[in-house]
């Protein structure tokens, strides 16, 4: 799963799939509703994303609906080289 | 997925991990430099900069079944992580007409909901069964 990618200079990112930018200009003066932010729930669709990866020797691009389908496990840690 | 980027994974692969598991990682080691997605699934530490130990599983159809989030120094248990799977898999076998009790595994017993299941719960499964 995955494709393939030659790294350049520039750090791969990935990010949301369909998830609109925020830009400043649209948050004008007369917006009084602050809009909170909601953990994702069980019982409701994960959030798409693409991101860069290495696995097995190579490095991919890989998103998550490309994994329809299939259980997933999908982990977060604090950090490569940390201990735990 | 951590902060790290793709070139900061290989290496932590092949200097360390590769010695404690063989061959390598065998899944894919992602990338989330900024805790973009992270933050979309709730876990990302904005003041710290990382991202806590969260773990969801997510069904064939997309769709979160469960999830875990610790802070940074307690591990997860691999083999709960497993046995939540088996458990969802289970349920969704059967459409729902099994549920999985507190303490199930497989082979243990299941419960059928159903009209007749109300308040007959203590007959059909005892507590010490979540504990065996």
């Amino acid at each position: 799963m995955g494709e393939e990618f030659e790294p350049a200079c520039a750090r791969p990112t990935g990010g949301p799939v369909g998830a609109t930018e925020e830009s400043p200009s649209d948050a004008g003066e007369t917006e009084t509703v602050k809009k909170e932010k909601n953990m994702v729930m069980v019982g409701r669709k994960a959030p798409d994303f693409t991101a860069p990866a290495y696995h097995k020797g190579k490095f991919v691009n890989i998103k998550l609906s490309d994994y329809l389908g299939k259980w997933v496990v999908l982990c977060f840690y604090p950090g490569d080289f940390t201990f735990v | 997925m951590s902060i790290d980027s793709v070139f900061v994974h290989k290496m932590w692969d092949e200097h360390e991990l590769s010695k404690m598991v063989d061959g390598g990682i065998p899944f894919p080691m992602m990338s989330d430099v900024g805790g973009k997605v992270g933050s979309v699934y709730g876990i990302y530490d904005d003041q710290a900069g990382v991202e806590t130990r969260g773990r969801f599983i997510i069904d064939p159809d997309g769709v979160i079944q469960g999830y875990e989030v610790l802070t940074p120094p307690v591990g997860r248990n691999v083999l709960e992580a497993l046995r939540q799977i088996q458990a969802f898999r289970l349920v969704r076998e059967t459409q729902g007409a099994e549920a999985t009790p507190s303490g199930w595994r497989p082979g243990k017993k299941t419960l059928n909901p159903g009209p007749g299941l109300v308040g007959k719960v203590w007959e059909a499964w005892k507590t010490d069964m979540a504990f065996d």
